[in-house]
């Protein structure tokens, strides 16, 4: 048995312990936002964020959750009001939106730890989120605009 | 998948619809026996097949083609919506259930693809939506007791100005359901849009950012188990045998089957599903494409491009006028196997029973995999349903003519004996085969003594997709595969004497359509041979393709625009090189000016300008994000992916050795769109083919290295 805390809420799970987070998060939780896309942290399908930190849940076993503190897509916020989901919707981000889970919680964690990320800040923090359909041009300002609204909303 | 225009769409419409089974639809076909129907339980009422109102003021609007990226789940509502005139924050979107009410009107089967569906669809969702429109100012006027005359509509409210009275869609969608379908449906005149041609952001956006949106693989059913299938190394391959002693002992799986493709791991979960596969054993009888060799590919398309193959176009005296030209040059260009890579690996969901069957997946085919379904299951095709999720990308992959990864599941299900979902690993995607053929093409040009070209011959080697499929009386006329030769055989260019003929090998290799098909090698081919035509014969590329494009008003249009707004002709920095295509496909017209430089061995693109003539844009903004794209998939075309295959197996495996370009890698782009009035042509695919020309030229403008193979390699550009 594993525990750990999902978005805050405690959950244990009874499966084999090398079970990758990923699959616990979709099959053994139905948190199927978090997305499966080459199961080797290639592509950053399925960036969750442990403790704060952005980590590839498809090569992460289950037991390094124990007791940690997990955040998925669903737990960014309750009603997309997050900068980054603000931005993404104004922007127009998404095509066919698989990887935006991804790309939102990697974008999360760099606007945490650089609140003005610099398009070069965003090229490394992102380099590791594939979109086969291509919305780079789209994320980049996106990120910049969240930055900015969560600027505006600190300064409130 | 290959729609052009300029092939005899009624010949597709009589053979789609035999395959379906179906007849192609009246335009304005309504309710009826709907599927919808049952939703006047849950206070809806569907006004036609493509729209229902709610009781509570939601439109839900019913999307006939499946949302892969293309933003068509906001497209379609857009053009309903403009005669029904609802309020757009109302306004929701389904995926239709199969049905032939929502046949492809020129396809005449259920489908998405080929960049039609805004084309196809710009009259018959205005229809619906003003057929809708006049039942809901039908019913408020009977109420009222006026005539339908008197009344107007605002942001979903029947007004009756001269009483002032007014009532919602909602209140009145109950009457208005039962009143006849209109026989006259008058539509707005272009001048009056107030939706269309306004950019308009995506219905689909929220469930994209949230988690919430299903994609095939996020579909679960009550007691659903989950498989992987181990498939043969070896296109063509089989299973000779298998031990499943070790894959049974894995917690959590449930069974080990063998099934047509290969053997499926059946378990309450992908992992142990996963595990489970890792531990099988396998002989395979590796069958009649062991011996299957990229390399040596690429010697016998060489070596047949020496001769001609099929004629599939002949203008003038080519042979006269190559040996009467002052100059001639010739060139041979390859590009490889490519794999689509959508970002979602291929799935399917099955819950079959003695008496039907339901599947749940991202497809583009709805009509041709119910069919192949059906036909696998032993059912007749109204007992099979298919539940269109959302597509985790589509480039062509989720088109299958034989259906395979909804075929498998079925076949699996039927071992199961269970609801179950077969998941592909990226491995099995990425090896899975169905990829952009594999070209070669040889040009000959002969230009004239002031550098003109006035000869042109081009012979094409490469698989066709059609043939062996259900399209083949579609597509293929006198051995020519219409997708072999698109961009080739039709160019643009006034060149007076011209020949492109084509050898069609016979590769145990299966192929398909890829985002922009054909044109994905011609457009790189023709454009860059072009470009050594004007450096051969002393000529501005740009000025040369607008002498050779002068009755090509549209045309010469994007080419003008994007040369403009590029500032062709301008000084750049040190090693920076500037370079410029066009191509025309899918109806639509555009051109690209990429600047490029090669430092240290490889290239770093800076800028992308590009032009687009794609008739009256619905959704401005989905056309600059599908040409965004379209520019990035040509890109990671140009440089980064192939699949290659060395004693008859894929050398490629995930996104380590099939790499994506990534976010660092993306330039600047800048995407400009012609206003035009013309009806609406493609938008997801003409921005894929002038990409890797543009690049390729820009880099002999830099360097002076003439790139004739892709993707680009550090030992081309040294």
């Amino acid at each position: 048995m594993t525990s750990f805390f999902v978005n805050e809420k405690q959950v244990q799970v009874d499966v084999d312990p090398s079970t990758p987070l990923l699959w616990v998060l979709r099959d053994s939780l139905g948190l199927t936002g978090t997305k499966f896309g080459c199961g080797m942290a290639l592509c950053g399908a399925c960036t969750v964020h442990l403790d704060g930190r952005a980590i590839r849940s498809c090569v992460a076993p289950v037991s390094r959750a124990a007791g940690k503190h997990v955040t998925t897509i669903e737990g960014l916020s309750a009603d997309l009001t997050h900068p980054l989901q603000r931005a993404w919707i104004e922007m127009d981000v998404p095509q066919c939106g698989y990887c935006q889970s991804g790309q939102i919680m990697s974008a999360a964690v760099l606007l945490a730890e650089n609140p003005k990320p610099t398009d070069k800040d965003i090229d490394e923090a992102m380099g590791g989120n594939v979109c086969r359909c291509g919305t780079y041009p789209r994320i980049r300002k996106a990120i910049h605009r969240a930055a900015a609204l969560a600027g505006e909303r600190r300064a409130k | 998948m290959s729609a052009s225009a300029r092939v005899s769409r009624r010949e597709f419409i009589r053979t789609g619809a035999a395959v379906g089974g179906g007849l192609l639809v009246s335009l304005y076909a309504l309710p009826g026996a709907m599927r919808v129907a049952h939703a006047a339980e849950k206070g809806e009422y569907p006004l036609n097949a493509f729209v229902r109102i709610g009781t509570d003021e939601s439109v839900t609007v019913i999307s006939a083609h499946s949302e892969m990226g293309q933003g068509i789940y906001t497209s379609l509502p857009m053009l309903l919506n403009e005669e029904l005139e609802a309020d757009w924050s109302k306004i929701r979107v389904e995926s239709a259930p199969v049905d032939k009410v929502y046949n492809h009107p020129i396809f005449g089967i259920q489908l998405t693809g080929g960049s039609t569906t805004s084309p196809a669809e710009w009259e018959r969702y205005r229809k619906m939506g003003a057929a809708a429109r006049i039942m809901l100012v039908g019913a408020a006027a009977q109420q009222w007791n006026v005539d339908t005359s008197s009344c107007h509509v605002e942001k979903g409210v029947v007004i009756h100005g001269a009483t002032g009275r007014h009532a919602t869609y909602g209140s009145l969608a109950d009457a208005a359901a039962k009143l006849p379908t209109p026989a006259e449906i008058p539509l707005k005149p272009a001048k009056e849009f107030t939706l269309i041609g306004k950019p308009t952001r995506r219905l689909d956006t929220p469930s994209k950012i949230n988690g919430s949106g299903q994609f095939g693989l996020d579909v679960r059913v009550p007691g659903m188990l989950t498989a992987l299938v181990a498939r043969p190394p070896v296109f063509g391959g089989k299973v000779a045998s298998f031990d499943p002693a070790e894959a049974l002992k894995v917690a959590g799986v449930k069974a080990v089957e063998q099934v047509p493709t290969g053997v499926a791991v059946i378990a309450d979960g992908f992992w142990p599903a996963k595990v489970g596969r890792g531990k099988l054993k396998i002989d395979w009888d590796e069958g009649p494409n062991r011996g299957l060799s990229s390399a040596q590919m690429l010697r016998e398309f060489t070596e047949a491009a020496q001769k001609p193959g099929a004629i599939a176009k002949k203008t003038g005296d080519p042979d006269g006028a190559l040996k009467s030209a002052a100059k001639t040059i010739f060139a041979d260009y390859d590009v490889p196997y490519l794999a689509h890579a959508m970002m979602e690996p291929l799935n399917c969901v099955v819950d079959l029973r003695a008496d039907g069957c339901e599947i749940w997946t991202g497809t583009q085919f709805e009509t041709v995999d119910r069919a192949n379904a059906a036909k696998t299951a032993g059912l007749p095709p109204e007992k099979v349903q298919i539940h269109t999720t959302l597509l985790g990308g589509g480039f062509g992959r989720r088109a299958n003519p034989a259906s395979d990864f909804v075929v498998e599941a079925v076949q699996v299900a039927k071992v199961a004996k269970a609801p179950v979902k077969v998941v592909w690993t990226r491995e099995d995607d990425l090896k899975g085969g169905w990829y952009r053929p594999m070209w070669h093409d040889h040009f000959v040009a002969g230009l004239d003594a002031s550098g003109n070209p006035v000869a042109w011959t081009h012979t094409i080697v490469g698989q066709s997709i059609m043939q062996g499929t259900l399209f083949e009386s579609f597509g293929v006329k006198d051995g020519i595969d219409s997708a072999s030769v698109e961009g080739a055989a039709d160019i643009l260019y006034g060149i007076p004497n011209l020949q492109v003929d084509l050898h069609t090998p016979q590769i145990g290799v299966p192929v398909q359509w890829w985002r922009s098909v054909g044109h994905s090698h011609t457009g790189f081919s023709v454009e860059a041979f072009l470009d050594e035509v004007a450096h051969a014969g002393g000529k501005d590329p740009y000025q040369l393709r607008r002498a050779l494009l002068a009755r090509q008003p549209r045309m010469l249009g994007v080419l003008d625009l994007a040369a403009e707004k590029a500032k062709w002709g301008s000084k750049l920095p040190p090693g920076v090189g500037r370079g410029i295509a066009t191509h025309f496909s899918f109806d639509s017209y555009v051109a690209q000016v990429i600047e490029a430089s090669v430092e240290k061995g490889s290239v770093h693109v800076h800028r992308v300008v590009c032009a687009v003539d794609c008739g009256l844009s619905i959704n401005p903004d989905t056309v600059r994000a599908q040409m965004e794209g379209g520019i990035i998939y040509g890109l990671t075309a140009a440089l980064k992916t192939e699949i290659t295959l060395k004693d008859g197996k894929v050398e490629q495996s995930n996104f380590h050795d099939y790499q994506m370009l990534r976010i660092f890698e993306s330039p600047e782009i800048e995407v400009h769109i012609v206003p035009s009035t013309e009806n609406p042509t493609g938008v997801g695919e003409p921005g894929v083919p002038p990409v890797a020309p543009a690049l390729t030229n820009a880099i002999f403008a830099a360097s002076g290295k003439r790139i004739r193979r892709l993707p680009i390699r550090p030992s081309d550009l040294a």
